[in-house]
């Protein structure tokens, strides 16, 4: 598998289950059924999973358990997303997240 | 051991550390007792509005009190973050409160004018229309808005760690972990006593919130405070579209948006209710309604320290002089006043000063008529 090596899955839970499409920033790709989104793009390679509101520095997982939020990314829409707990789903559109998420219609207004 | 300190200031929270702060910037040493985790923190728990609108009808020393701190923040936010290295993210952008019903945009009005005419706090009234220009998003609901340009905002967590910071720069010492059980006088003035140990001081500020009660009795400073609850939202960060404070609302320069507060007597019950919940997110939500897809991401509550009648005490014990009292629920907007004010008078570097020395600040006011509770 690629991978930056932080994370390895476990050989012994390697599983046939069958493969899904996801689209991962507009590019197609298969990845293992049964995968959390943040482990199936970590086993495409990703290394940076969004860039933070403040700061603008890149992120990837950490917890892979639902604790550090570092692993947001928009999914089918909803930004803000926490990758680890979401399974992967054939169709499901996946972006990487730059920044604070926006909510729709949303104008920022101009002090009094 | 053996140290006698200038002064000992009961209560590790932003009342407490800003007095310690500001003896130490005015050259005193200085001991400050945090009680720890276990504690009600109501520092920890707070909205971090700097407010200024709305208080002090009818009680002008507290208006200016108020309009003497909102005005010292931009510099000594300056200042702290030169001796602490941390920055508070002080923003002086004006606040907005916002009313949902005709009677209270009047009502509003009154008590605005009021106030600018006893004390000077500078305000206008804002209509609908032009509230739309200044925040498009805001919802149809709102029907009048006042704004004054004092009111604000900083993060009270950074504000809390920047004062132990420069307290512990400028050679105060922190003992944290350390409730203490009583204060008691002594021959060198005052010892306050915990678990493990004695701190003697030459002077001692009770600033321990909803403690206070007990410390403050023997001391003969009877001190009437009881629990206020507030809950409080926070959501996802989204990007920036409210530039300003406002009473129920904010959004942090991070991105968060905060929903506040309610108002709840529930004694020393510091628990959330779903109730709250649903109340704080549809007034939000009414406000600006594409908050709707914000996604809360948690949610708490915390205990406000109030008096009978809301206003601060600024107390020295009669029967105990060098033994003081200070509690307010506002303790972040303080600030200031606490650390440049409070701090020299405290040390007994001078008289109570004028920003202080007004009976509606005594502890005697409530001589006699004990709050509720």
């Amino acid at each position: 598998m690629s991978g930056t090596g932080f994370f390895k899955a476990v050989p012994a839970l390697k599983r046939e289950g069958g493969s899904v499409s996801i689209r991962i920033d507009d590019r197609a790709c298969t990845v293992r059924a049964g995968l959390s989104v943040a482990a199936a793009l970590l086993e495409q390679g990703a290394v940076r999973f969004r860039r933070t509101p403040v700061s603008g520095a890149p992120r990837a997982p950490l917890c892979m358990m639902g604790v550090c939020f570092e692993c947001l990314l928009e999914i089918d829409g909803v930004a803000n997303s926490q990758s680890c707990l979401i399974e992967v789903r054939d169709g499901m559109r996946i972006r990487t997240q730059d920044g604070a998420a926006r909510l729709a219609s949303m104008t920022e207004g101009t002090a009094p | 051991m053996g140290q006698v300190f200038d002064c000992i200031v009961v209560g590790g929270g932003l009342v407490g550390s800003a007095v310690a702060y500001g003896v130490c910037s005015a050259g005193g040493t200085v001991a400050l007792l945090d009680e720890g985790d276990v504690a009600y923190r109501a520092s920890r728990g707070n909205f971090g509005q700097l407010w200024v609108q709305g208080k002090g009808r009818g009680k002008p020393p507290y208006a200016e009190l108020t309009k003497a701190a909102a005005m010292a923040w931009a510099g000594f936010a300056a200042r702290l973050e030169a001796e602490s290295g941390i920055d508070v993210y002080y923003r002086g952008t004006g606040g907005f409160w916002f009313g949902f019903a005709p009677k209270d945009v009047e009502d509003r009005a009154a008590m605005m004018e009021d106030i600018g005419a006893a004390s000077g706090i500078p305000y206008r009234m804002v209509e609908p229309a032009e509230l739309r220009k200044i925040l498009p998003r805001i919802g149809d609901a709102v029907v009048g808005a006042s704004f004054c340009p004092l009111d604000g905002d900083v993060n009270p967590l950074y504000a809390l760690r920047a004062l132990h910071a420069a307290i512990g720069r400028g050679g105060g010492r922190i003992v944290n972990g350390a409730p203490a059980l009583a204060v008691e006088p002594a021959a060198e003035g005052f010892v306050a006593r915990t678990a493990t140990q004695s701190i003697s001081g030459r002077r001692v500020v009770l600033a321990a919130g909803l403690g206070n009660p007990a410390l403050g009795r023997p001391l003969g400073l009877d001190i009437p405070v009881s629990p206020l609850r507030g809950q409080i939202l926070v959501t996802e960060r989204v990007e920036p579209f409210l530039p300003v404070c406002t009473n129920k609302l904010r959004q942090t320069p991070e991105g968060t948006v905060m929903f506040g507060s309610t108002e709840e007597e529930a004694g020393f019950d510091d628990g959330t209710t779903h109730a709250a919940m649903v109340k704080l997110a549809r007034r939000g939500i009414e406000t600006f309604p594409m908050l709707a897809q914000a996604r809360l991401v948690r949610h708490w509550a915390a205990l406000r320290i109030m008096t009978p009648d809301g206003l601060p005490i600024y107390q020295e014990s009669r029967s105990h002089p060098g033994a003081f009292v200070v509690t307010c629920h506002s303790g972040v907007t303080l600030i200031p006043v606490h650390a440049r004010v409070v701090g020299p008078w405290v040390l007994g570097r001078q008289d109570i000063p004028a920003l202080l020395d007004h009976p509606v600040f005594s502890a005697s006011r409530f001589d006699g008529k004990r709050g509720p509770r």
